[in-house]
């Protein structure tokens, strides 16, 4: 099968970058918050060497509004670490709905920023298929961007996975503005294609339901 | 002067108000587009204090839709993106009096509100 690798390739950097940039946003709005509570502390403590009187409390909330965002920021580095490790292997054996909840979550900014919400609804059990882990989430990506721009602002895109005789779906459902082919953008396109054919995947646009179907294979091809 | 501080993080921008209060400086905050919109259908702002990068409503279009209503009102950018000058190019194209970028620095913000309300 001929594969254009330099578009994988090209794309492949996109996306990365994409979900770089998006990650060091959100780190810097967690150090700004934690500067300016830290500075709060700074003020308190100054007014309190003129004598001013401050409630404990008070510091008490500070220092959990601090720790809250040591927190965030601990969840936002182990998501880029997943992420920056993706690329280790091209073939591996992962669990589907673990990606997809990891996906949804490093997305998550980027679809807040668009007045989007993400619903992930991963099956009970575990859906074991062995890929290419950085393929996939590049692959997931574009079907969740194009999801976004035909759900239109203040929607919510839903995600599922469905394990399959042969593999396993992902499905992107409550697409409003997918039947309206004359004014949405045209998918799948090159680069989606490309991926698809490098997993050995389909896409399938069902306009009447509102969905994107992705099928992955349970094996390399 | 009346200040208005738009960042869509609540915690950031309700302690950067309460901090400029302890340097006499009392500004109103939002968290929204929108509810900056809303806000100054009541009241005028002589500066807003903007986050470039908020959901919906960004800073830029935000400048421009407040702008139109209040024609003098004045405008600080802030941002976690991006090099300084990147910024500095883009906020000045924007019409920004002055940007800033994340984490800011509290007695820097004081000074350049100061600033602004001089010219």
């Amino acid at each position: 099968m001929d594969i254009k690798w330099d578009i994988i390739g090209t794309e492949g950097f996109r996306f990365m970058g994409k979900m770089n940039a998006s990650i060091s946003h959100e780190v810097k709005n967690v150090l700004a918050i934690i500067n300016e509570n830290a500075g709060l502390l700074e003020d308190f403590t100054l007014m309190a060497e003129k004598g001013m009187a401050i409630d404990p409390e008070r510091l008490n909330a500070l220092a959990g509004k601090i720790q809250h965002q040591v927190q965030r920021a601990d969840r936002i580095i182990k998501n880029m670490n997943t992420f920056a490790h993706s690329v280790d292997e091209t073939k591996k054996k992962v669990d589907l709905s673990e990606i997809l909840v990891f996906m949804a979550a490093l997305s998550e900014r980027l679809a807040t920023m668009k007045g989007i919400a993400l619903e992930v609804t991963p099956p009970s059990t575990p859906i074991a298929i062995t890929t290419d882990p950085f393929l996939v989430e590049n692959i997931i990506w574009r079907c969740l961007e194009f999801s976004m721009a035909v759900t239109g602002t203040g929607k919510t895109v839903v995600l599922t996975a469905d394990k399959k005789d042969q593999g396993a779906s992902i499905i992107f459902s409550q697409l409003k503005g997918l039947s309206d082919a004359s004014s949405r953008p045209p998918f799948p396109e090159d680069v989606e294609n490309e991926l698809v054919k490098s997993l050995g995947a389909q896409i399938v646009v069902n306009e009447g339901a509102g969905e994107i179907v992705l099928g992955l294979p349970e094996g390399p091809n | 002067m009346r200040i208005l501080l738009i960042d869509d993080e609540v915690e950031l921008v309700s302690t950067l108000a309460e901090r400029l209060s302890f340097r006499g400086i009392d500004a109103d905050w939002v968290c929204s587009g929108k509810d900056a919109l809303k806000k100054i259908e009541t009241t005028s702002y002589d500066i807003a204090v903007v986050d470039i990068k908020m959901p919906k409503i960004g800073g830029l279009e935000l400048r421009k839709m407040m702008a139109e209503k209040h024609p003098g009102m004045k405008f600080i950018f802030v941002t976690g993106h991006g090099s300084e000058e990147d910024f500095r190019a883009g906020s000045e194209a924007a019409g920004a009096e002055y940007y800033l970028v994340k984490p800011v620095d509290i007695e820097d913000l004081t000074e350049k509100l100061k600033q602004v309300l001089k010219r």
